[in-house]
């Protein structure tokens, strides 16, 4: 009896400067497997379609849960996690590449750093910090927790900045999951108090205004965020903030 | 600084495009309208936008400069996007391609509907419903001027869409979506408008 067979096409590359190459392999299919349980299948016997030994493919992964983001990829064409790509609900063969907006480090793993230096750059925090205590912050009512809770879902995962049409290296575009967690922190009551220093941050250079309304975030986010309505938002925030820059209104 | 050099350039990018050159656009079709009458009734509208006063400032503050700095800058935004519509085919991806295909289409067109007519006056030609037919006697004209004129008309439809975004007058998916029947109703109209005139001078 013949077991049934998956079958991978996997874009690898040894490291950052050398260049891409694709590698099949063929891996018994288990019930249930998703394409983490398939790579860690290949990592326990690193042997190509050909019946060549080859190295374990690299990937990164954390949560395994869709929550930390680490594990994204491009799956058939698709950026997403690939702990929650099940292998029987995918096309085969099936073909994964890293998320090639980000540094490829090697194979499947890429570096994300750029998300966490823009989150920096758009100070995506509450500063409470203090020599005294301030005491309890202003209540935030019901309805608008409600949204902000579904903002604060981003898991810096980069498949929205995969998407977008305008991050790309002849851009400076700093992508719309930054953006979003600015709505999300000037949502904030206490947070609301620092909002001209973020929305002075995202009226720089690769900021808000880089974006193109191509919606692809929106469509593509796998934590369902209301990205464009964020970025929307901001576009109206920032209209005021502009006019208040000019006049010096609020100084 | 009200925002960087990069945020004022974009937005003040999508003013022009609505207010002068869209309002221009709008204006300009609506008075070649007057062909479908008769070649009189032509003649009658475009002498009299030539014969208005201050003519050449009219010209270079409502069109000149705005459509230049229009032009430039969105050919810059046009060539820092790298296009996925094969891998992300969503309806407001493909937009963002076709607006600025036609962006890049609607420049070219420009460029010689005012060599051909506006620089041409300039020389001492007149413009009037006989330059018009003569230009859309060639069937390769015809052609050109409804692919120029229908993308500039496209162009101004959607790109009200993403003024309404940029400058965050429309915010909510729901908003956004009713602005996006509103902008290709304008599209249809305008077209309807455009394609008849063409037509008149044939």
């Amino acid at each position: 009896m013949s077991t049934k067979m998956v079958k991978f096409i996997i874009s690898r590359q040894d490291n950052p400067e050398t260049a891409p190459y694709l590698e099949e392999f063929e891996i018994p299919h288990r019930p249930n497997m998703n394409v983490i349980s398939a790579l860690m299948e290949i990592r326990r016997n690193p042997v190509n379609s050909k019946g060549e030994a080859t190295t374990p493919v690299t990937w990164e992964m954390g949560c395994l849960e869709e929550v930390c983001g680490a594990c994204s990829m491009v799956i058939n064409g698709k950026p997403r996690q690939s702990c929650t790509a099940l292998v029987d609900q995918l096309e085969q063969p099936i073909r994964l590449e890293p998320m090639k907006t980000f540094p490829v480090v090697r194979d499947l793993a890429i570096d994300r750093s750029r998300m966490f230096d823009a989150l920096k750059r758009v100070k995506a925090w509450i500063p409470i910090d203090g020599t005294y205590d301030l005491g309890p912050g202003p209540r935030m009512p019901e309805t608008k927790r409600q949204w902000a809770y579904e903002l604060s879902k981003c898991m810096t995962c980069g498949v929205c900045l995969e998407a977008c049409p305008n991050v790309n290296s002849k851009s400076d575009f700093i992508g719309p999951a930054p953006l979003s967690q600015v709505r999300l922190f000037n949502a904030h009551p206490t947070g609301e108090m620092n909002k001209e220093e973020r929305l002075n941050a995202i009226m720089d250079d690769g900021g808000l205004a880089s974006c193109g309304n191509s919606q692809n975030c929106v469509q593509s986010c796998p934590k369902g965020i209301p990205l464009t309505t964020s970025i929307a938002a901001l576009n109206r925030d920032t209209s005021f903030q502009a006019f208040k820059n000019f006049f010096g209104s609020d100084r | 600084m009200a925002g960087s050099r990069d945020f004022i350039n974009r937005r003040i990018h999508s003013l022009l495009g609505v207010i002068p050159i869209g309002l221009f656009l709008v204006q300009h079709l609506v008075v070649n309208h007057f062909a479908t009458r008769d070649a009189e009734a032509f003649n009658k509208a475009a002498h009299f936008m030539e014969s208005l006063p201050f003519r050449i400032f009219l010209e270079t503050f409502v069109i000149y400069l705005p459509l230049l700095f229009h032009a430039v800058f969105g050919l810059y935004i046009t060539f820092q996007a790298k296009n996925n519509v094969s891998r992300y085919g969503y309806f407001r991806n493909a937009m963002f391609l076709v607006q600025r295909v036609t962006g890049v289409i609607t420049l070219i067109f420009i460029a010689w509907h005012v060599w051909e007519t506006r620089v041409q006056a300039a020389f001492g030609q007149e413009v009037n419903f006989d330059m018009m037919a003569d230009i859309l006697s060639s069937p390769f004209m015809v052609a050109f001027y409804l692919v120029g004129v229908l993308s500039a008309v496209f162009h101004f439809a959607n790109g009200l869409w993403s003024f309404f975004v940029s400058w965050g007058l429309t915010v909510s998916p729901r908003s956004q979506k009713i602005t996006t029947y509103v902008t290709m109703a304008v599209f249809v109209a305008l077209a309807i408008v455009s394609v008849r005139t063409i037509f008149a001078f044939i």
